[in-house]
C-alpha cells in the first residue's frame, strides 16, 4: 500500500519552483505525445513556446499575446482573492459573459448616439453585471448553506444559454441581414475598446488587468482586509475571532471576481470579440483558475501564469494551421500544466512511501 | 531495581540546528511504576518522547524496551514493540466520527463493530465516556483527549506515555483517571507521566526524573519532596509567589444578564439564562469541565457569536449586537483556549498574527491600511514584555511552543490595556514558570483596574487568581462565591461531581 506522509521540512524555494517544474513537465509530455501521433515532437513544442514570441510571424502573434493574457490575468486576481480564502469561484467564466451582455448592452442602448460617457458606463454595467451573477452563489451560500462551487459552475451554462438568446434574440444586430450576433462594438467609436497603442495589443482590459494586479497586491499585503482574507483561509475561526464576518466575506470575495471577471467579458465583447455572440465565452474563466495557482495565488505571479497561459492559446493556434495539429491541443496543455502543478506542488508537502499492506 | 525495568536509555542525544534538545539522557522505568518526567517548555521532553515512540531518530544513545534492544524506526515500530503515546496535541480528523479516527490511528482496526464494542468496553472500564458515533469537530478538548487516551489503551502498551492528561479534567475525573493508570500500573503497564502539576505528581507517581536545559539534572521520589522544591529542582531556582496584592473591587464594568444561546454544534451545550456582574479591579474563576459552556460563553462576550439585545453590557453600553472588532474598541477582549486556529492562525508570523486581534485598539491599519512599522513594534513590544522566546516577530506561530505561544496570545490582549479581558484555559498546556507569569499578568490587569473572568479546568488556577467563584455545569452559571474559604472539593460538588462519570466502575 502507498501512502503520503508529511515533509518536515518544506523549502521555500519549491514554491517557485513547482511551477517552473510544472512548465517543464508538461512541454517534455506535449513532446512524447506528439511523438506518438507522428507529428515531430521538438517542432511542435517549438511551435507553440517559441515561435508565437521569436518566430516567423511574430509580428502579428506577440501582440496577441496581451490581448489574450490581459483578461486573464483580469479574472486570475479576483479568483485568487476568493482562493485564498477558501472561497471558491469556478464559475468566472460565467460571469465573464453576463459582464460582456450588460456592458455590451449599454453601448447599444446608446447607439447611435456619441459621447464621451458611454464606454466608461459600459465599463460600470460590465462589472455590475459580472458582480451580480457572482452575488447569486454568494447569497445562495449564505442563506441556504449551498456549495458556491456548484453554483457558481452550473450559472456557466445559464450565462452561455443567456449570450445565445441575446445572440438571436434582443441583440441581434438590426442590420446584420439576420445573422446572429449583435452590432460590432468596435465600430462604434464611443462604444469601442481600441488598440490603445498600435503594434502592443494594449487596450483598456490590459490597463485594467494592470491596476487590478497594483490593487490585489496593496489588498493582500498592505491591508488589513487581505489578513483576514488570508486568516479566513487558513483558520476560519482565527479569522472570525479576527472579526471576519464569514457571511460578509463571501459576499465580497464573489462579487470582487464576479465584478473583475465582468470587466474583462466587456473589455472583450468591445475590444478583441467586437460582439455578443451565441459563443461569446471561449473559456478565459476557466482558464484564469489555472492561471491564478500556476502564479501561486499572488498577482505578480499572475501576470506570469497570465501570459504563460495566452502563448499556450496563440502556439496551439499556430501549430494547428502550420502542423495540422489537433484543436484540443491547447486544452490538454493547459490541463496537464495544472495536473503537472498540483501534482509538484503535493511532492513538495508529502512524501510517497510503500507501507506493507 | 535496575534488573525489572521495563523501559531504559542511555546517553541519548539529539541536536537540531542551533539547539540540543537531549543530551546524554540517561534513565529507565520500573516495570508497573508511573514515571513521571518534570520539565519547563523546551526543557527537551517533547524530544525525549518522540524518540521514544520512533518519531526522531537520536544522535546517540541506545534503548531498552523489555530487556530487548528498542530502535523504533517509526510510531508503527513503537506501537508494535508496546509504547503507547497520548499527545498533548491532538492528532484527530474534525470531520470523521470518534470510531473512525481510533481506526484510523490502529495499525490492524477490527471490524467496525467489534471495535465500537471495544471502545465502549474501555470506557467504561476506565470511566472515559465516550459515543464512538459522535464527530471529533463537535467534541471538547477534554472529550478529545479521552479519544486518544482510549486509543492508545487499546493497543494494549506495556509503556504508556502520556503527555499531561489531566490538564481538561476536574479533579474527580483525574482522580477517576489515575485509578485507571493505578489500575494499568497493577497489572504491569509502566507510565510515563508528563506533567506541570506538581501536587498531582506528588500524589500519584512512584518516581520522577527531571530535565532541563535538555539534561537529566535530578531523579527522585516526588513524594519526599514539597511541590515548591520539585520547581526549584525543574526551573533551576527559587519559584516566584503570586502577588495578589492591590485589588480593590470598583463599580460594575460587565454585566450579563439572562444570557441564552443556542449551541455552537450540535452537541454543544446550550446557555441557559446566565448572569454575572464583574467589578472593576475584580477576578471572576469560572469553573467546569470543558463541553458545558465555556466556548458558548466565551464566543458570546468575543462577539464572535451575538445574543439578544440587552443580554450583554460593558460599562453600560450594550454589546449584545456588536461584532469581535466593535466590542474590542469599547474595551471588551478575549483570548480563546485553542491557541493554534482559534487565538492565532498558525501559518501567520507573529505580527500578523498581533494585526488579527490588535489592529483596531492599538490603531495599526487606520483606514485598514496596515502600519507595519508599528505593527512589528507592538509585536516586539509583547515579546519582551511576556518572554515570549521566538527566533523573531516574523516567525509563523506554529513554529512556536504551546506555552510560547499562549503567552503570546495573552499578552497581546493583556498589552492592549482592556476593560474587561476574559480567557479561556489561559495556562493549559504551559509549564510551571510560564504559568505564573501568565497568572501574575492577569492579577496586574485586575490590579490596574480592569476586570478579568478567568474559565478554566485548573481548579488550582482559578483558586489562585479568583477573588469570586461559580461553576459552569451544563450552560447553567451559580452563583459566585469568594473564594476566600473554598476547598477543592465544595468546588468539585459545585461542577457537579464526576460530571458524567458516576456510571464508571472503578473496581479494581
Amino acid at each position: 500500500m502507498w501512502r503520503l506522509e508529511p515533509r518536515s521540512d518544506a523549502p521555500l524555494i519549491w514554491q517557485f519552483a513547482t511551477p517552473v517544474l510544472a512548465v517543464l513537465a508538461t512541454m517534455l509530455t506535449g513532446a512524447v505525445l506528439f511523438g506518438l501521433m507522428g507529428y515531430d515532437p521538438f517542432g511542435a513544442i517549438r511551435t507553440i513556446f517559441w515561435d508565437p514570441l521569436f518566430g516567423a510571424s511574430a509580428g502579428y502573434s506577440r501582440p496577441q499575446l496581451l490581448v489574450k493574457a490581459g483578461p486573464l490575468i483580469l479574472i486570475a486576481c479576483g479568483l485568487a482573492v476568493g482562493f485564498r480564502a477558501g472561497i471558491w469561484n469556478i464559475g468566472a467564466e460565467g460571469q465573464f459573459i453576463i459582464g460582456g451582455i450588460t456592458g455590451a448592452a449599454v453601448g447599444l442602448a446608446a447607439y447611435p448616439a456619441e459621447g464621451w460617457w458611454i464606454f466608461p458606463a459600459m465599463i460600470v454595467a460590465g462589472a455590475a453585471g459580472g458582480w451580480a451573477w457572482g452575488m447569486i452563489p454568494a447569497l445562495l451560500r449564505n442563506w441556504f448553506g449551498a456549495s458556491e462551487i456548484l453554483v457558481s459552475l452550473m450559472l456557466v451554462y445559464v450565462a452561455e444559454k443567456i449570450a445565445a438568446w441575446m445572440a438571436f434574440g434582443p441583440m441581434r444586430n438590426p442590420e446584420g441581414f439576420g445573422m446572429p450576433g449583435s452590432r460590432n462594438l468596435t465600430q462604434y467609436p464611443s462604444a469601442a475598446n481600441p488598440e490603445l497603442i498600435a503594434g502592443t495589443g494594449i487596450h483598456w482590459g490590459t490597463i485594467a488587468a494592470l491596476i487590478a494586479v497594483v490593487a490585489v497586491w496593496v489588498l493582500i499585503s498592505r491591508h488589513l482586509r487581505g489578513l483576514q482574507i488570508r486568516a479566513a483561509g487558513e483558520a476560519p475561526r482565527a479569522a472570525r475571532f479576527g472579526g471576519v464576518k464569514p457571511s460578509a466575506l463571501v459576499a465580497f470575495c464573489l462579487g470582487l471576481s464576479g465584478a473583475l471577471a465582468g470587466l474583462a467579458g466587456l473589455f472583450e465583447a468591445a475590444g478583441p470579440a467586437g460582439q455578443i455572440t451565441d459563443g461569446f465565452g471561449v473559456g478565459y474563466g476557466f482558464t484564469a483558475i489555472i492561471v491564478a495557482f500556476l502564479g501561486r495565488l499572488h498577482p505578480v505571479g499572475i501576470v506570469l501564469g497570465g501570459l504563460l497561459m495566452a502563448l499556450t492559446y496563440i502556439g496551439g493556434d499556430i501549430a494547428q494551421m502550420m502542423m495540422q495539429l489537433p484543436s484540443a491541443t491547447v486544452q490538454v496543455f493547459q490541463g496537464m500544466m495544472l495536473f503537472y502543478l498540483l501534482g509538484f506542488d503535493l511532492l513538495t508537502r508529502y512524501r510517497i512511501r510503500r507501507r506493507p499492506a | 531495581m535496575s534488573e525489572n525495568a521495563i523501559f531504559r536509555a542511555e546517553g541519548l542525544s539529539k541536536t537540531y540546528p542551533g539547539v540540543k534538545a537531549n543530551d546524554n539522557i540517561t534513565f529507565s522505568v520500573t516495570e508497573g511504576c508511573i514515571h513521571a518526567l518534570l520539565g519547563e517548555n523546551g526543557a527537551g521532553k517533547s524530544t525525549l518522547v518522540k524518540t521514544i515512540y520512533g518519531l526522531v531518530r537520536p544522535d546517540e544513545g541506545r534503548m531498552w524496551l523489555g530487556g530487548q534492544a528498542f530502535a523504533p524506526a517509526d510510531p508503527h515500530a513503537a506501537r508494535a514493540a508496546g509504547v503507547g503515546l497520548v499527545f498533548q496535541h491532538f492528532s484527530l480528523f474534525d470531520a470523521m466520527s470518534v470510531a473512525e479516527n481510533i481506526a484510523l490511528g490502529l495499525d490492524n482496526p477490527p471490524p467496525r463493530r467489534e471495535l465500537a464494542e471495544r471502545i465502549a468496553t474501555i470506557s467504561r472500564d476506565y470511566g472515559l465516556p465516550l459515543n464512538p458515533n459522535r464527530l471529533i469537530a463537535d467534541l471538547s478538548a477534554g472529550e478529545r483527549q479521552r479519544v486518544e487516551i482510549i486509543r492508545a489503551l487499546l493497543g494494549h502498551p506495556r509503556l504508556l506515555i502520556m503527555d499531561e492528561p489531566t490538564s481538561v479534567l476536574t479533579p474527580q475525573e483525574a482522580e477517576i483517571l489515575f485509578a485507571t493508570l493505578r489500575q494499568l500500573a497493577g497489572a504491569g503497564t509502566s507510565i510515563l507521566y508528563i506533567s506541570h502539576k506538581l501536587d498531582e505528581i506528588r500524589t500519584h507517581c512512584d518516581r520522577a526524573t527531571i530535565l532541563r536545559g535538555g539534561r537529566v539534572v535530578d531523579s527522585c521520589n516526588p513524594r519526599d519532596h514539597t511541590a515548591r522544591e520539585l520547581a526549584a529542582m525543574m526551573v533551576g531556582g527559587e519559584m516566584r509567589d503570586i502577588d495578589r496584592s492591590g485589588r480593590r473591587p470598583g463599580e460594575v464594568l460587565l454585566q450579563v444578564r439572562d444570557l441564552s444561546l443556542a449551541p455552537l454544534s450540535i452537541d454543544g451545550t446550550s446557555l441557559k439564562s446566565l448572569s454575572l456582574d464583574l467589578r472593576a479591579g475584580e477576578v471572576l474563576a469560572i469553573g467546569g469541565v470543558a463541553g458545558n459552556g465555556q466556548e458558548e460563553l466565551l464566543s458570546a462576550l468575543s462577539g464572535e457569536i451575538t445574543s439578544a439585545p440587552g443580554t450583554i453590557a460593558l460599562e453600560g453600553q450594550d454589546m449584545s449586537r456588536l461584532g469581535p472588532v466593535a466590542r474590542r474598541r469599547a474595551g471588551l477582549l478575549a483570548a480563546p483556549e485553542d491557541r493554534l486556529g482559534h487565538a492565532a492562525v498558525p501559518g501567520f508570523s507573529l505580527v500578523e498574527n498581533a494585526l488579527l486581534t490588535a489592529a483596531p485598539r492599538q490603531d495599526l491599519a487606520p483606514g485598514g491600511m496596515i502600519r507595519r512599522a508599528a505593527a512589528r513594534s507592538f509585536t516586539e513590544r509583547v515579546i519582551a514584555e511576556f518572554d515570549v522566546r521566538t527566533p523573531g516577530p516574523d516567525t509563523a506561530a506554529s513554529a512556536l511552543s504551546g506555552g510560547n505561544l499562549q503567552k503570546f496570545v495573552i499578552g497581546r490582549e493583556v498589552l492592549q490595556d482592556p476593560h474587561v479581558l476574559v480567557v479561556n484555559q489561559p495556562t493549559w498546556g504551559v509549564d510551571a514558570g510560564a504559568a505564573a507569569a501568565i497568572r501574575q499578568a492577569l492579577l496586574n490587569l485586575a490590579a490596574g483596574g480592569a476586570g478579568v473572568i478567568v474559565i478554566s479546568q485548573d481548579l488550582e488556577e482559578l483558586l489562585e487568581l479568583g477573588d469570586r467563584f461559580c461553576a459552569l455545569n451544563e450552560g447553567r452559571l451559580s452563583d459566585p462565591r469568594p473564594t476566600d474559604g473554598l476547598s477543592l472539593d465544595e468546588i468539585g460538588l459545585m461542577l457537579g461531581g464526576a460530571h458524567g462519570m458516576e456510571a464508571a466502575h472503578v473496581a479494581a
